[in-house]
């Protein structure tokens, strides 16, 4: 049942100055599978999902205590560049945040700057990572346009091609679908369901019900610790911490 | 046990009032049970239609039951605890109303004996159903009090409802040998009998529930 781990987290702790955020967390994300981290706001989940491919380096004043050990190598060792890490552990946002250029430009553009210049090249990678993100058929035929004339479900859609150009291993979704309405939110649940098939994704959500259909493991925070991490069906039909309970059932604060 | 409160009280009363309602259907098979018996051994016509006709309101409250839980099935997408409550709730409702059906059953088969000469006294079908209604009791105060010890000796309790069951059919069994003109009356005490003793399985199927949702764990097809 448990896949290999491919990124595997050891008594992490991390503050921002002098307030630590996460208390001495140890977890392993399994390969190609999806994780849901929930819990309620404040309680560090995408601190924790931020520090996976080193967004927190651009926030003054925080510092990262332990280890995180991304195939084989702690991604927090002064010679590893935050940039190659960002390569393999592509993210998405909670709100759709499309590049102003054209629909090609931006799935083209992260390719560009690694060095792919010939058109043909690129252009089998647009298409390739619309199709992935199965928007392909929606813009083919207009992939000059702008992609702020997309709407919010299809730029989100996008932006997830966008990181799929970058041909990661991982990607990271803070609350994806929480701008969306409930159909672009079945269309990107979809698309995460076929994504995990060639890519680990871990994804931090308020949805409870969005947790409990996407991912095969959560992982439940609390005041930056995480108080139980068991698999989906687990949690949410008869999990064995108290304060799970009461937080998915609603008994909480 | 202090349990923590949702923070939606609506929610809240939602379910505490499913609660409440079970207790009172369990209450009125309880009632049907007893007036059954009754009207059986006093040849009592009068009470075993009451009892018949009583099904129906017993039947509404399955039905509203049901509604309840469907709804909130539908309505607030119960997790966890809340889930296993709900479905437990639902299957208890079920096991309540076929309890109550038996008792209607027994009824009709204390009409059609009081039409006939009796037979003897009745000494182990009265006994039947009191264990019977103390096991339903007992289901439903281990359901209240999430009680799982409460809930294992309901289950344990329904051997000797199987015992006396058994031990009425060998008895009836004689009679009929002896007196052919005894074998209607005899095999309509045995109906009556073996609806005691499948109300005893419904109060243990009750119980069964009671240790899913406490524990999360589905023992109905564990010995007990």
């Amino acid at each position: 049942m448990e896949g290999n781990s491919i990124i595997e987290l050891r008594n992490v702790n991390f503050f921002y100055g002098k307030t630590r955020a996460l208390t001495d967390i140890t977890m392993d994300f399994s390969k190609n599978r999806v994780t849901a981290l929930i819990g309620p706001s404040g309680c560090g989940k995408s601190t924790l999902l931020r520090l996976l491919n080193r967004m927190n380096d651009l926030i003054d004043g925080t510092r990262v205590e332990g280890e995180i050990i991304f195939e084989g190598i702690n991604i927090y060792k002064p010679d590893v560049d935050p940039v190659d890490v960002r390569r393999k552990i592509g993210m998405v946002f909670q709100k759709p945040n499309p590049f102003p250029k054209s629909i090609f430009s931006n799935i083209a553009y992260a390719p560009r700057l690694a060095g792919i210049t010939k058109r043909s090249d690129l252009e089998f990678l647009v298409e390739e990572s619309l199709k992935q993100a199965v928007l392909w058929d929606e813009v083919r035929d207009i992939l000059g346009k702008s992609a702020m004339t997309l709407s919010g479900g299809q730029q989100q859609r996008l932006c997830i091609a966008r990181a799929l150009a970058m041909k990661p291993d991982v990607i990271l979704m803070d609350e994806p679908t929480s701008a969306l309405d409930p159909i672009s939110t079945a269309k990107i649940e979809e698309l995460i369901d076929e994504l995990r098939r060639n890519y680990t994704i871990i994804i931090v959500t308020h949805n409870m019900q969005q947790a409990a259909r996407v991912s095969s493991k959560t992982g439940f925070f609390y005041l930056g610790k995480l108080i139980e991490y068991n698999a989906t069906e687990k949690i949410f039909t008869n999990p064995d911490v108290k304060q799970t309970e009461d937080y998915i059932t609603g008994r909480f604060g | 046990m202090a349990e923590k409160k949702h923070t939606s009280t609506h929610y809240e009363k939602e379910l505490r009032d499913i609660k409440e309602c079970l207790i009172y259907l369990g209450a009125l098979v309880e009632k049907a049970i007893e007036l059954a018996t009754e009207a059986l051994v006093d040849r009592n016509t009068e009470l075993a239609h009451k009892v018949i006709c009583d099904d129906n309101t017993i039947d509404q409250l399955d039905v509203e039951i049901e509604e309840k839980c469907i709804r909130i099935l539908a309505l607030r997408q119960p997790t966890a605890r809340d889930l296993r409550y709900i479905t437990t709730a639902i299957k208890i409702n079920g096991h309540l109303e076929r309890i109550g059906d038996m008792a209607a059953n027994i009824a009709e088969k204390a009409i059609l004996l009081s039409e006939e000469s009796p037979m003897k006294p009745y000494i182990d079908i009265p006994r039947m159903a009191e264990i019977a209604r103390g096991m339903i009791k007992e289901s439903l105060d281990a359901l209240v009090n999430e009680d799982t010890d409460l809930a294992r000796k309901v289950r344990m309790e329904d051997e000797t409802i199987d015992n006396l069951n058994e031990q009425v059919f060998r008895e009836l069994l004689t009679f009929m040998l002896e007196d052919p003109k005894k074998i209607h009356r005899a095999l309509i005490i045995m109906q009556i009998s073996k609806s005691l003793e499948r109300i005893s399985d419904h109060a243990v199927g009750i119980a069964d529930m009671v240790m899913y949702m406490v524990t999360g764990k589905i023992v109905r097809h564990e010995p007990s």
